[in-house]
Parts: structure tokens; C-alpha cells; sequence
């Protein structure tokens, strides 16, 4: 491995499978290396947090390790990270999920369960499904959604969604039969998607090169 | 926007894919790596392999599998057969898997479901019924390929998996699996009216329009399909390496042809759009 390669750190909280992740960075190029060690994150060029489970879970683990406190130091000083599925909610205020308070607190906004309304009108949750993506405000040319179009399709698999505090950070959003949330920020330093990128086929694996590209990771 | 995925499923004993009729009665069909790329390439939304036979000597090629597709296949894969604990789960989903099946375990420890779904996360845990309707017309819950009766009815069997946990159901009919007679669809519309989780449908396409059938009229969220994709994949690559390996004659000699239509994952894509069922495409 090239020594003067950015060092990315994949944040590893114990939960969940970091494979395709990891595979995705390999494939673009990128010096990704899986971590709980703190001090790895307090080291790294560039942080990716993924994550599938549940969300309380994921923060217990993330406390349990120190790997909250070096997150959100590394984060405020301006180190990018990419969030993943229930890693971007942990980037957000806090979850309506009973129980389960404070995120990582890096953009001001909770996460919502799809309601179950829905459920009653035979939509299924979890929101299991290849679904488009649009834009609202923010244009993607200087985001890692650069050779997207509008409407690709992306790979969803989760029973909550962000509400952001602020629509500005909102880079995509997507509707999930009548039900619009937002699938993807962009906030500085910070960008995060509700999908799976390293699912979404060869589109998705541009989003990581590009990212890797827009932050001299390469 | 509401979308159907198409998922093509690769049964797996030791190094091959394999397929039988009533999940019984297996031939070999090639190389599972070379059926897996080419379905990729063809827009197949995830990827399913089942291993039909998961004794555990034979595990490892079943990892070998896996892990070498999951390094150049980016959508999702789902790994299931004989995962009976918390550690085979952990195993596969080490080696690649984005989501594991399970059948047996899950029916003699239901435990099983919601510890796992717990650990891994709901989405992260599809349980498989295999079902068969009785002369009397209810419908049980067989394991084993639909060879071990366990007496569980079906549809008490797949509200109890929801509430466990899980994150989707497949539901099997092994009397329609390996026929090419279409679908069950009183089975998979009973279900799907039961759960609040996606339900994926597998057994019995015989031809594109079985496909559109079903996801239609019965809110279904997938389609998981092997005998069509397989046939067709072998008509395109006759002189494939791959193929000559396997034991194909029964395919070359039509026999085993008469009650299907084989067709590509783009021609079924195309018959959903053109009936204004959205998918990928």
C-alpha cells in the first residue's frame, strides 16, 4: 500500500458487516482501513461511518469504545466523513425511537420511523427496494453525486429516515410510496446517504470515487 | 416512488449451482460465479444463494463463493441454508453476505429470529417458508427443502416471524417450485395481507407473464426466480466453459424445457414496465 495515501478510517462499532464497504473503497482506490481504536479515528485523513441495526445499539457501542468523543472532534475540525444508512442518523440530534436520545449531534435534526399509517394502507416497512433520487435546492456538481442523474436509482433498506432541522443541507430526497423523506445530505465537511452506495451497483461505486476525489483521497 | 426487485437465486451445492424440481431432484448447472456475473450485468436488483445441501464440510466452498463474488458484485446478496446459530450468521455476513435466510433453525428456535434481528439488525434477517398445501387444503411449514414436516401452519408461522423481527419473508410453494406452472397465489397474497414486512415470492415461473401476475395483484415486494434466468442464461452461453461442465443434456435435449419459457432479467424488467409496474431498469 502507497504510504502517502490518505489514510480513510471505516468506524467499526461492532455492529453489522463492513465487507461491501471496505470492497467498494478497495475497488476506487482508497487506503481503508476497519478500526474501534479511537486513536485510529483521532489519526485518519477521512472517516466513513456505516452501519446497519439499531440505533441505540449503535450509540452504546459507539460510547463504549470513545469512538463518539474522537468522531465528533475530528468532524467539527473539519475532517470529511461519509455516513451510511443508520450511519447517517447517527450524524443527527436525536431519534423519536422510544428510548433511544441523543446522536452524534453533527447536524440539527432527528431521525422518524415510517408511521404506521402507512402500514395500515399495506405499504411495507422496512422500505426494502431500488428507489430514485432527486434533487431539492443544492445542485450535485460539487458533491460525490456528481455522475448521478436525477432520478437513478439507488438501494434502500431502513424503517427510519432523517428530518434534517435545515432543508439546505438536503442533497436527494426520496418518495417511498407518498411518503417524501430526505435520502441524502451534503453540510461542508459532511455527506451522508439514507442508501446503500456500495449496493447501488456501478452508479453507487462512483459515489465513493468521487467522494475519495472531492477530498484528495486518491 | 414503489418498486419491485427481481432476484435471481442460485441454489449451491459444493462448487455448483444446481436446480432441481420441488427443490428435490438436483442437476448441476455450472459455475455459480458465472451465473452471478451475468446477472449482475443484467440488472438483477440483489442476488440470493442458497446452499440445498449445507453440510458442514462443504460449508467453506459455500464461503469461497461468496466472498469471491462479493469483491465484483455490488448489489446486495442474501446467503442462507443451514445456518442453525448467532455465529453462522456472524460467519457469512464475515465473508460477504449483506443479508442471511433462515429456515430449519428459525422453525425449531424462534428465539433465533429475534436474537438475530437484535444482533444484526431486522433488515439484515430474511426467514425462508417453504410451504406445501395438504389434501385437506391447509398449509404447513416444511423444512429441509420441503422434506422434514413440522406440522407449523403456515400463516400462523409467518405472522409470528414478523413480530420476532425479521425484516422480509420468502415465501416458498414447494408444490409449484421447479414446475414452470406460475405461482400460488392464494398462498402469497394471504401472506403478504398478513405481514407488514415485504414479502419476496418464489416458486413456480414458468414464463414472464407468471412474474407480472404476481406482483400485480398481490403487493408482493420481489420476485426471487431461478429455473427461467438459469435456462435462458444456458441458451445464451451454449458454448460456455462453465456450461459444459454441467449436466446440461437434460436442458439440450428440451425435455425439461416444454413447461418453461426461459427468458433474461431485462425481458421480465421490460413485461413489469410495460404494465406500469415500476422497477429498476
Amino acid at each position: 500500500m502507497d504510504n502517502n495515501l490518505k489514510k480513510v478510517v471505516i468506524i467499526d462499532y461492532q455492529l453489522g458487516n463492513l465487507f461491501s464497504v471496505k470492497q467498494a473503497c478497495d475497488t476506487v482506490g482508497m487506503n481503508a482501513l476497519i478500526s474501534s481504536n479511537s486513536e485510529d479515528v483521532l489519526n485518519a485523513d477521512a472517516l466513513i461511518l456505516p452501519g446497519v441495526g439499531a440505533f441505540i445499539e449503535a450509540m452504546n457501542n459507539l460510547k463504549k469504545f470513545g469512538l463518539d468523543v474522537a468522531i465528533q472532534n475530528k468532524v467539527t475540525r473539519g475532517t470529511p466523513i461519509f455516513g451510511i444508512c443508520l450511519g447517517q442518523q447517527l450524524l443527527f440530534t436525536e431519534s423519536e425511537e422510544f428510548g433511544a436520545g441523543k446522536g452524534l449531534d453533527l447536524i440539527s435534526g432527528i431521525i422518524k420511523r415510517f408511521p404506521e399509517a402507512i402500514i395500515e394502507r399495506k405499504v411495507k416497512v422496512p422500505h426494502i427496494a431500488w428507489n430514485t433520487v432527486f434533487k431539492l435546492n443544492q445542485e450535485w456538481d460539487n458533491s460525490a453525486l456528481i455522475d448521478l442523474n436525477n432520478n437513478d436509482f439507488m438501494y434502500f433498506i431502513h424503517s427510519y429516515y432523517v428530518k434534517p432541522s435545515d432543508d439546505d443541507c438536503v442533497l436527494t430526497l426520496t418518495n417511498y410510496d407518498g411518503i417524501e423523506f430526505c435520502s441524502s445530505i451534503l453540510k461542508n465537511n459532511i455527506f451522508a446517504t439514507q442508501f446503500h452506495p456500495e449496493k447501488s451497483a456501478d452508479k453507487g461505486i462512483s459515489i465513493y470515487k468521487n467522494w475519495a476525489l472531492i477530498n484528495n483521497l486518491l | 416512488m414503489k418498486t419491485v426487485r427481481i432476484i435471481p437465486r442460485l441454489d449451491i451445492k459444493g462448487p455448483n449451482l444446481v436446480k432441481g424440481i420441488h427443490l428435490e431432484g438436483l442437476r448441476v448447472l455450472g459455475k455459480p460465479s458465472d451465473f452471478a456475473k451475468y446477472y449482475y450485468e443484467q440488472g438483477a436488483d440483489e442476488l440470493m444463494f442458497m446452499d440445498v445441501v449445507a453440510s458442514l464440510y462443504e460449508r467453506n466452498s459455500l464461503h469461497d463463493i461468496i466472498s469471491e463474488t462479493a469483491k465484483s458484485i455490488f448489489i446486495p446478496i442474501t446467503v442462507g441454508g443451514g445456518l442453525r446459530s448467532i455465529s453462522d450468521i456472524k460467519e457469512v455476513l464475515r465473508v460477504g453476505a449483506d443479508k442471511v435466510c433462515l429456515n430449519t433453525a428459525a422453525i425449531k428456535n424462534p428465539q433465533l429470529i429475534k436474537d438475530a434481528s437484535r444482533m444484526f439488525g431486522s433488515s439484515t434477517i430474511v426467514v425462508a417458508i417453504e410451504a406445501i398445501k395438504e389434501s385437506n387444503g391447509k398449509y404447513l411449514a416444511y423444512t429441509d427443502n420441503g422434506r422434514e414436516y413440522t406440522g407449523v401452519d403456515v400463516f400462523e408461522w409467518a405472522q409470528k416471524v414478523a413480530e420476532l423481527g425479521a425484516g422480509e419473508i420468502v415465501i416458498t410453494s414447494v408444490d409449484k417450485e421447479g414446475t414452470g406452472q406460475g405461482y400460488d397465489l392464494e398462498l402469497v397474497s394471504k401472506i403478504t395481507n398478513l405481514v407488514g414486512i415485504p414479502v419476496i415470492v418464489h416458486g413456480g415461473a414458468g414464463k414472464q407473464d407468471h412474474v407480472v401476475d404476481v406482483l400485480k395483484d398481490c403487493n408482493i415486494s420481489s420476485a426471487m426466480i431461478s429455473s427461467l434466468f438459469h435456462y435462458h442464461f444456458i441458451k445464451e452461453n451454449e458454448s460456455h466453459a462453465s456450461v459444459l461442465e454441467g449436466n446440461v443434456e437434460f436442458l439440450n435435449q428440451k425435455r425439461s424445457f416444454h413447461t418453461f419459457e426461459p427468458c433474461s432479467i431485462e425481458d421480465v424488467k421490460r413485461e413489469l414496465k410495460r404494465n406500469q409496474i415500476d422497477c429498476r431498469l
